[in-house]
């Protein structure tokens, strides 16, 4: 069975600077970690790996800057057996829609598959459209959220869901594509031998050329969407602003302001 | 050409959900700047309510009834949408971000090739093209993007549940409920076999008091006395900054911002949280707000109405046994 696992390059959220001259983010200043939601989608490629009876095979995919082999090399300490790294200077800036195409077009040209996996979202984004689009893209069959697989073989998997509702167990027609949740179970740690796997495996690599696509099809000038401006929220309320004394004087505050409007 | 405004709808439990409510809301805005009709897309079988849509805002109903729409299938649900979305060439299509939205708006897209922004947390209409102007949270919610679809249609968005208050119902309201009865040959390979509903842990977004934690509470072991204030204030609830939710000191369903739950109560507490864009992107539209934090420049101030600038651990514990006294004395 092969399964290909979507992994994103994402900026440590927390650190990120932002150029306000230009609205962009500080790249260069920021440390690039793996998607942390992506580990569980590693972390469901290889539960599977160890369910399914048969000879299972795991490739990576990521699509980002040279620099992106990192999280492919990482995926691969923790047990996938390939990585494969979509860069291009064409493909920067694309939108949800561009980069699921560019990943479709990829996948087309892959080996015959059973599965894609992908984190719920990344965290620099927190869109979550990419696994959904490209599964309309290729018309495969999809669930997102998905918490727990309970059978995989040859034709289908059956997996469970959590929605606001509860939880639905679906059964999917093989090949499709799952996005999945924390709920699939904490992520395993790199192993020595996957260390040095890793360190020995080669990333390959596809540009423009080798993808068989235009420029036009990918990056900014193949999405739909286009970033108008990024800004620093500008929202304020009038509110006081008060430098209590003693938490006392805070409290006296908090439980007026809670009477004023019939909470206590 | 119509330039519609649809929303969709959405149906939980055999009954429509009140976040298609709130999306005839969204919607209302973009219909009337741009003069033109807003519609709402219902998929489903056996509604009765449908009237209830009308009330709250939608001058046509498309409503696609079928067995197989009764409940949500990405497969089926774009077996219908597609074809029917490429026969009503709306302009926009909204819809909610949830389990549901977040999955059948990119795979709609997707099949589309419509551009699509996740997630909005304000949209307008651009005067001079009239196109849609959709504002979110980016990179990792530090600030804020204005996006838009220059060239393609429809231009879709997902808001987010509980952004925005549904207009008030008014049964004088009148438009045309049309209901179509599409067939479905599809053969889908996705088929629902069991479903077990779950009870609400938390119900964060419906309380009318959140009291939340962040940071500034500096140990685990504290978290409990925001549950005691909670326990002393009625119809209140608990809620989190991500960063004590990733530090692991309080469980995920507690966790308000752009990658948790979006909030309005009457009043939202927030102690020891500075207010990251991620933070205030589900709680900024609150219809009261405290803030305590011990930097006076924390952000969260700016969307206090009640700014209190000390510790927020040492006032939560007076808070509490100020409470605690209050219950006693009465």
């Amino acid at each position: 069975m092969n399964i290909y696992v979507l992994v994103k390059q994402v900026p440590a959220t927390d650190k990120v600077k932002i150029d306000e001259s230009t609205g962009t983010m500080k790249r260069e200043e920021v440390e690039a970690v793996i998607n942390p939601l992506d580990l569980y989608a590693i972390e469901t490629s290889l539960q599977i790996k160890e369910m399914y009876e048969g000879k299972t095979s795991i490739t990576a995919i990521s699509m980002g800057p040279p620099k992106a082999e990192e999280v492919l090399k990482e995926a691969i300490s923790m047990g996938c057996d390939r990585g494969i790294l979509l860069s291009d200077r064409a493909f920067a800036g694309a939108d949800t829609w561009a980069t699921s195409y560019t990943i479709g077009k990829l996948i087309k040209r892959l080996e015959p598959f059973s599965l894609i996996i992908t984190g719920e979202r990344a965290t620099d984004g927190e869109t979550g459209q990419v696994g959904p689009s490209l599964a309309g893209q290729l018309d495969l069959p999809i669930v997102t959220y998905t918490s727990r697989i309970l059978e995989i073989n040859d034709s289908y998997a059956i997996l469970e869901r959590e929605t606001e509702e509860g939880t639905e167990t679906l059964k999917m027609k093989l090949p499709g594509v799952i996005s999945v949740t924390k709920a699939i179970g904490e992520p395993r740690l790199p192993t020595l031998k996957g260390k040095i796997k890793a360190r020995n495996t080669k990333i390959e690599i596809f540009d423009l050329e080798k993808l068989g696509v235009t420029n036009e099809e990918v990056g900014l000038l193949g999405s739909l969407t286009r970033v108008v401006k990024v800004f620093y929220p500008k929202i304020s309320r009038t509110g006081r602003r008060i430098k209590v004394k003693d938490p006392e004087e805070a409290v006296s505050y908090i439980i007026e302001f809670l009477q004023e409007r019939g909470i206590l | 050409m119509s330039r519609e405004v649809v929303i969709l709808g959405e149906v939980r439990k055999g009954k429509i959900h009140s976040v298609t409510y709130e999306l005839l809301a969204w919607g209302k805005d973009l219909s009337d700047k741009l003069k033109t009709r807003l519609s709402a897309l219902i998929l489903g079988y056996n509604l009765g309510d449908l009237e209830e849509v009308i009330y709250y805002g939608a001058d046509k109903v498309y409503y696609l009834e079928h067995p197989r729409l009764d409940n949500f299938n990405p497969e089926v649900y774009a077996e219908v949408l597609v074809p029917f979305i490429k026969e009503i060439a709306p302009d926009i299509i909204l819809a909610g971000a949830t389990t549901t939205g977040r999955t059948i708006m990119p795979y709609l897209a997707g099949k589309l090739k419509a551009g699509l922004t996740a997630d909005c947390t304000s949209l307008d209409i651009e005067e001079e093209t009239g196109l849609l102007l959709q504002t979110r949270p980016a990179i990792g919610g530090n600030v804020l993007a204005t996006i838009k679809t220059p060239s393609s249609k429809p231009q879709m968005a997902t808001v987010r549940p509980k952004g925005k208050k549904p207009l008030e119902r008014d049964t004088n309201r009148t438009g045309e409920i049309k209901i179509i009865k599409p067939s479905i040959d599809l053969n889908s390979r996705i088929e629902r076999i069991n479903f077990k509903p779950r009870e609400e842990e938390v119900s964060l977004v419906d309380a009318e008091v959140v009291i939340s934690g962040g940071k500034g509470l500096k140990d685990p072991r504290n978290i409990s006395l925001l549950f005691d204030i909670s326990k002393l204030i009625d119809s209140s609830a608990v809620g989190a900054s991500r960063a004590i939710v990733d530090m692991g000191w309080i469980e995920y369903p507690h966790q308000v911002g752009l990658s948790g739950k979006t909030v309005n109560p009457k009043v939202y507490i927030a102690f020891g949280i500075s207010g990251a864009v991620q933070h205030l992107a589900g709680m900024m539209n609150s219809e009261s707000i405290i803030a305590i934090n011990k930097d006076p420049e924390a952000p969260i101030f700016q969307v206090a109405d009640l700014g209190i600038v000390g510790d927020a651990l040492e006032i939560l514990s007076t808070l509490k046994r100020k409470l605690e006294e209050r219950k006693n004395n009465v």
